[in-house]
């Protein structure tokens, strides 16, 4: 075997800009490995310094177009910690219910436009409209689902404005909550038809025992808040998060890596989540993992597909459970300032979230620390390959790239995010 | 008709909110791709056709050299080039941060600036010609609709120039100013949301950028009547559009 040179110098199908780049000796040892992040940088952290801390949902929004939900309702919920602000049952329900549609649009857009074409063979979903139209079509379908319950409580699909500190400013009407209640329903058979693909679907056969991480509530299947646990042992309040994590800059990425402090690397993201909280997923999406015959906890990153399709079902099953309690009455509190520090952890789609905020009295911040899914996963991404590239040396060298690009993908990668 | 329009979607420093907005166009997705070759779309695409589009477009603004050259080969290629949402107009957001000095920005996030490329981030018309723009962060699916139409009639896009405020008196809200004494951006800012935000008790925040000819000064001293502070008001223009021409008094220096 002579030496392997894997370069991808744009990854396709991930959000944002990223290379991979692997050098394999002759002897089959990996000697270099990259995962490059070249997305530019934008500086969040900087330029969040001096604004106020009722825009900060709107500006931390725009770190990603991708999960602008996710990256709003942290960054209230670290302002309310800073304030000492605890919002009502009634803003914690809508917030779920908006956080879960936004999961609902981006896993599966990451499941049905991003990874499907590999798995079954095709360049992107555009040709395979020609030879599966209904698969497609079912895609469309549940995206947009997703989509019209973010616009329906948000406001917008992208980039909602109704989600506020301690509030919504709006709420939205009974009806439209009844309409969505019924497609809801009516997606469920969707969401089953997108498990039973992804646990029949090929996948490589890989696995990789490495510390799996989320947020973890015994009474709920935890998205906006809980404690963050893991696999090996930990178990945080968000507002201590940075003693057990750190983050490292490496010199070939944009995108700073995190890792447990004294330990490893870890991975966020669906398959952490199902791992961690499968017994707070739904009756039904626990059914249909066992009719899938794939066991949890599971350590292959591919497995990341059935899991995001496992939780479409508990999702659905959630908005119903949600829209069927919600009282929508008009509430909303003034706010006082007040000096202070406030962290949060949620679960964007890609994995778990962290902001936290210094405001001084005014309101104003004064310091701004954000850790998207993509900056925990990177450094997991890498020891993944590290291992899974060992085991497809003998094929062409095409395939071994393809399937590189296959395992990055099953993260899901957010680049944007990552180099907020 | 001969060949289908070649279309291709570029990503530059952004949110990739705007690629988004165009996904979201499920329902009318799979009549998209009969009339449009698709051409590249690296975000949705493994394969993607470099060769030349008919029409591109641009999300995200510009913040590095390598940048700077991308835009321009791209202009070379394409004939009908697009700046796809506030990012590539203007900077938008990320632009906040022209006011920090480039350093400071680095050092706030990295160790070690001396592997960072960076610049102050520009919308791309700063360097190349651009053929049309379609505001709003995101940019409106309709307004996407809108442009696709006209590239297939071969007419130019009806892009809107008046003020949130006339959608807004369309939906028959309560102004917020008058009523709640709430800074609104919306008499400045550019009509295309349909006034989603006055519509759902919020104020605009100008996400659509400026209208054509806004009197930014009047609506400050109106804000400043209504309690806010100079730097409140700085911080209200120096969002979308900071850098823009028309907000750029009241965002300062
Ligand atoms: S204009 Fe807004 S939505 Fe579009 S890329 Fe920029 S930040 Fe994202
Ligand atoms: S609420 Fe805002 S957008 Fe509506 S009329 Fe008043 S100033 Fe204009
Ligand atoms: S009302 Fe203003 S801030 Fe809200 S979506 Fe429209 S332009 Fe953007």
């Amino acid at each position: 075997m002579g030496e392997i040179n894997i370069d991808v110098n744009y990854l396709a199908r991930v959000e944002g800009r990223g290379a991979l780049h692997v050098r394999i000796a002759k002897d089959g040892k990996v000697k270099d490995l990259k995962f490059r992040i070249y997305e530019p940088p934008r500086f969040f952290e900087s330029f969040l310094i001096g604004r106020r801390y009722d825009e900060l949902m709107e500006l931390t929004s725009r770190i990603c177009g991708i999960c602008p939900v996710a990256h709003q309702i942290t960054a209230l919920r670290a302002v309310e910690n800073a304030l000492g602000v605890e919002p009502s049952q009634q803003t914690k329900d809508l917030r779920k219910l908006l956080a879960i549609s936004a999961h609902i649009q981006s896993n599966v857009l990451s499941m049905y436009f991003l990874s499907l074409p590999d798995l079954m063979g095709y360049e992107s979903i555009i040709p395979m409209t020609k030879d599966h139209l209904h698969i497609v079509k079912r895609g469309l379908k549940l995206k947009k689902l997703g989509n019209d319950i973010t616009d329906l409580i948000g406001g917008r699909a992208v980039h909602p404005v109704t989600a506020v500190v301690n509030g919504f400013t709006a709420l939205p009407s009974k009806n439209k909550l009844q309409v969505t209640r019924k497609r809801l329903k009516e997606a469920k058979q969707d969401a089953y038809d997108t498990v039973d693909l992804f646990s029949e679907i090929e996948i490589p056969d890989f696995k990789r025992k490495c510390e799996h991480m989320a947020m973890s509530d015994p009474k709920e299947y935890a998205i906006n808040r809980g404690r963050f646990k893991s696999t090996e042992g930990l178990n945080v309040d968000e507002m201590n998060y940075r003693n057990y994590i750190s983050e490292e800059q490496k010199s070939y990425s944009t995108a700073l890596h995190s890792h447990v402090k004294n330990r490893d690397s870890f991975m966020v993201g669906p398959l952490p989540r199902v791992n961690i909280n499968f017994n707070q997923l739904s009756s039904d999406a626990k059914d249909a993992t066992k009719r899938s015959g794939v066991k949890f906890p599971n350590f292959n990153p591919f497995i990341s597909h059935l899991a995001r399709a496992i939780e479409l079902v508990h999702n659905i099953d959630e908005s119903i459970e949600i829209i069927d309690r919600v009282p929508l009455k008009k509430e909303r509190d003034e706010i006082t300032c007040k000096s202070g520090f406030g962290a949060a952890i949620t679960e964007a789609p890609r994995g778990s979230l962290y902001h936290s905020y210094e405001l001084d009295n005014n309101g104003i911040v004064r310091k701004a620390d954000i850790v998207p899914p993509t900056a925990h996963n990177a450094l997991n991404v890498e020891r993944d390959i590290n291992e899974f590239v060992k085991n497809i040396l003998d094929l062409p060298l095409d395939e071994i790239t393809l399937k590189c690009e296959m395992l990055i993908r099953a993260y899901d990668p957010c680049i944007s995010c990552s180099t907020h | 008709m001969n060949e289908k329009p070649k279309i291709a979607i570029f990503k530059f420093t952004g949110c990739a909110g705007c690629q988004l907005e165009f996904l979201h166009l499920e329902e009318i997705f799979l009549d998209i791709l009969e009339l449009f070759d698709i051409s590249y779309w690296v975000m949705v695409k493994r394969d993607n056709d470099e060769t030349g589009w008919d029409i591109s477009l641009v999300e995200g603004g510009i913040s590095t050299p390598e940048e700077i050259e991308e835009i321009k080969q791209i202009r070379m290629k394409t004939k009908f080039l697009v700046a796809f949402g506030d990012c590539a107009i203007g900077g938008c957001i990320p632009s906040i941060r022209n006011w920090t000095p480039q350093l400071d920005a680095e050092s706030q996030v990295y160790r070690d600036t001396s592997v960072i490329q960076s610049t102050k981030v520009f919308g791309i018309g700063e360097y190349v010609k651009v053929d049309a723009i379609l505001k709003g962060c995101p940019a409106h699916r309709d307004t996407i609709v809108e442009l696709l139409k006209s590239a297939l009639l071969e007419i130019r896009p009806r892009l809107r120039q008046h003020p949130v405020c006339v959608e807004c008196k369309f939906r028959d809200n309560a102004c917020l100013i008058t009523s709640k004494k709430m800074a609104c951006m919306g008499p400045v800012t550019s009509a295309g949301c349909g006034a989603i935000c006055p519509s759902l008790g919020r104020e605009c925040e100008g996400c659509f950028g400026p209208m054509s000819n806004p009197n930014t000064s009047a609506l400050a001293s109106i804000f400043k009547d209504l309690g806010f502070n100079e730097k409140d008001i700085k911080r209200k223009f120096r969002k979308y559009a900071g850098m823009s021409p028309e907000f750029r008094k009241e965002a300062g220096h």
